[in-house]
């Protein structure tokens, strides 16, 4: 990937793009932007819906029960990194004494790993300040909105009321005939191919942060409504091969997760930026930002 | 020569002298031994243990076993870390040997010429010799043939001992496995009354040493020889890098995860050839446990941690009673969970609300 500041867009974004003003995202490129600091490819996805499981844990009746699956509506385009972060970028927040070194020992165009939802923030912020542009962090939906196809979301096991081991052994079954191999190895950027949507290295052997904090949740008896959710945001949504939940700080997805249970091969990150409002745009071709 | 039990009995070896064994021990003239029936067993690797009668059928026999030495890398957890391994029949541990008190155990050691490396074998059931070690030392393209009587009940270490600092380095580098000797009438609980398995596992814990180059990443090594000087210095400083159960982390959990079915007994055997270990099964206890491995002593009770000591095996015996998935794990969390010492049992069955139940589940809490 080039050092040079590229943007590119999906074939799905252009079509959006045009309807909603191919010119801002232009514009508020060169804004703010110093010379060295390379921009990350960007995919951007037009509006759209699709169906997707919640995350965190689901309750009802006393009982857990399987994530409950909610029409998500994409509104606006969503812009969002097509690869994740690469060592070499973040190597320049690290350089400018911001991040903290990750404790992967690579370099290059391999992607980030070895980083915590706190030292994704951190870049998100630095990247934000260097460029004056929004960057943050996915939220679940979002990630799996880019994921498309590729998005799986949690395993999990078949409940039986009676029998709360019944689903402690079916998900236990269903992560070992996934028959997924640990791949501890990061590889170049690209190597696990794209998406539909063009988006690259999805489920590949990096899980990715996310801005959606873990939750408990209660389903009305009914079935069609959260009665009450507790989010403990000490612990984020991990995306990847699939979704699981990680304590903030945990830099090392192997030894972060439970006694049982598939752990992420590596910890790493991609981000979305948030387009400017117009009145943002204005104020800063006036130089008031 | 006329030996006291040939004088007693006459040479003619009956069920009656059988018995006597145990009681009165005797010598048996190596032409007495030579009569008595043989049995051929193939072994399995572990966490298997090949078919065995629980109570001895008939008298004494004598137990022919084959091992095979294989020198051969082996990864050893998921980062593809390589453990230039030295094995008992191409496992870590090597198999399980199961025969009665009063048996004799007679093993037929390879050393194929494909090896680089002197071995041996020291049995810690076996009395003399340094427990068969003098009498085993077989170089590549040797084997040899030794045969010892198992005179004392229990579950006991076998490792390679070739001398010096070659000793530490083969046990750590994956030489040891484990014998059980049942008695004859089978186990017995704290109170003398027979208890049975119906499943049983053998689990062979490790402590391994790779040495690490300059960035901190283990080092691969062309052959076992070229790893001696490092290995060494690593063993020295006495923190294993690996601590791992049946050579490799994560070797008994998912497809390998080990199964069992509620209301089924199994006896597991734990071994550790070198360094202290304590296993706890995660939700479950050991019913009857023969912590030093022992059979002669009655077994402890209702243990929730048990202590095999180094170059020891133990045996616990529990019978499931709750369904779901169980880890197996040396107690020392930082070695079960960051150096790889964890197994899982799968267990199907009905689930017990007497036994336990989420009375609620999480929710908000109220004042």
């Amino acid at each position: 990937m080039s050092f040079d500041p590229v943007i590119t867009f999906g074939t799905t974004a252009a079509v959006a793009l045009i309807g909603w003003g191919v010119s801002h995202a232009l514009d508020t490129r060169p804004f703010g932007l110093p010379h060295q600091t390379a921009v990350s490819e960007l995919v951007v996805l037009g509006s759209g819906s699709f169906e997707h499981p919640q995350a965190g844990e689901f309750l009802k009746g006393n009982h857990p029960v399987a994530a409950p699956i909610v029409q998500q509506t994409m509104k606006a385009p969503l812009e969002i990194m097509k690869y994740q972060v690469s060592i070499s970028e973040y190597g320049r927040c690290v350089a400018d004494g911001a991040c903290k070194p990750a404790d992967s020992r690579k370099s290059g165009d391999i992607p980030v790993t070895g980083v915590s939802h706190i030292d994704a923030e951190v870049y998100a912020t630095w990247l934000s300040a260097r460029t004056g542009q929004a960057w943050r962090l996915p939220t679940d939906v979002e990630w799996a909105y880019a994921a498309s196809e590729k998005f799986r979301g949690d395993i999990e096991g078949e409940g039986d009321p009676n029998n709360p081991a019944w689903r402690w052994l079916t998900r236990y079954r269903l992560e070992t005939a996934l028959g997924r191999k640990p791949d501890p190895e990061p590889r170049a950027q690209g190597s696990f191919g794209t998406n539909s949507k063009g988006v690259a290295d999805i489920a590949g052997n990096v899980w990715e942060w996310t801005s959606t904090c873990y939750s408990h949740a209660i389903i009305a008896i009914d079935g069609k409504r959260i009665e009450s959710s507790i989010d403990n945001c000490g612990v984020h949504v991990v995306e990847g091969f699939h979704r699981t939940y990680m304590s903030d700080f945990i830099r090392d997805g192997k030894s972060g997760g439970c006694a049982v249970g598939t752990p992420p091969d590596n910890l790493g990150f991609r981000l979305v930026r948030d387009r400017p409002s117009p009145v943002q745009v204005a104020l800063r071709r006036l130089g008031l930002s | 020569m006329l030996t006291r039990r040939e004088a007693l009995l006459g040479s003619v070896l009956t069920a009656a002298a059988v018995a006597s064994i145990g009681a009165m021990p005797a010598v048996a003239s190596v032409k007495d031994v030579a009569g008595l029936p043989r049995e051929k067993i193939t072994l399995v690797p572990p966490p298997f243990v090949h078919a065995h009668d629980q109570v001895a059928k008939g008298g004494p026999k004598i137990v022919e076993f084959t091992m095979t030495i294989e020198e051969k890398p082996m990864v050893i957890d998921a980062d593809g870390t390589q453990l230039n391994a030295m094995t008992y029949n191409g496992s870590i541990p090597g198999p399980l040997m199961v025969v009665h008190e009063g048996d004799y155990l007679e093993l037929t050691l390879i050393n194929p010429d494909t090896n680089t490396l002197a071995h041996n074998i020291d049995f810690h059931a076996a009395t003399g010799g340094l427990g068969g070690g003098e009498l085993t030392l077989v170089n590549p393209g040797e084997q040899v043939t030794l045969r010892f009587k198992a005179t004392r009940a229990g579950t006991f270490v076998y490792h390679c001992a070739p001398g010096g600092a070659m000793i530490p380095w083969h046990v750590v580098s994956g030489m040891s496995g484990a014998v059980m000797v049942l008695p004859r009438d089978g186990l017995k609980d704290d109170k003398g009354n027979p208890v049975r398995y119906d499943r049983i596992y053998y689990i062979g814990e490790n402590d391994f040493y790779i040495p690490r180059d300059e960035q901190g990443k283990f080092k691969k090594y062309e052959t076992a020889g070229d790893n001696y000087d490092d290995t060494l210095k690593v063993m020295r400083g006495l923190i294993p890098t690996h601590v791992v159960f049946n050579g490799r982390a994560g070797s008994l959990t998912g497809d390998n995860a080990m199964k069992a079915k509620v209301g089924e007994t199994m006896l597991l055997v734990h071994s550790q050839a070198n360094r202290d270990t304590r296993p706890h099964l995660i939700g479950g206890h050991g019913d009857f446990v023969w912590e030093q491995g022992k059979f002669a002593n009655p077994p402890a009770k209702d243990l929730e941690t048990w202590f095999i000591r180094g170059g020891s095996a133990g045996a616990a015996l529990y019978t499931f009673l709750q369904p779901g998935i169980y880890a197996y794990v040396n107690h020392n969390l930082i070695e079960a969970v960051e150096l790889g010492a964890t197994a899982h049992f799968m267990v199907e069955g009905n689930w017990d609300d007497d036994l336990m139940m989420q009375v609620e589940a999480p929710r908000a809490i109220t004042s």
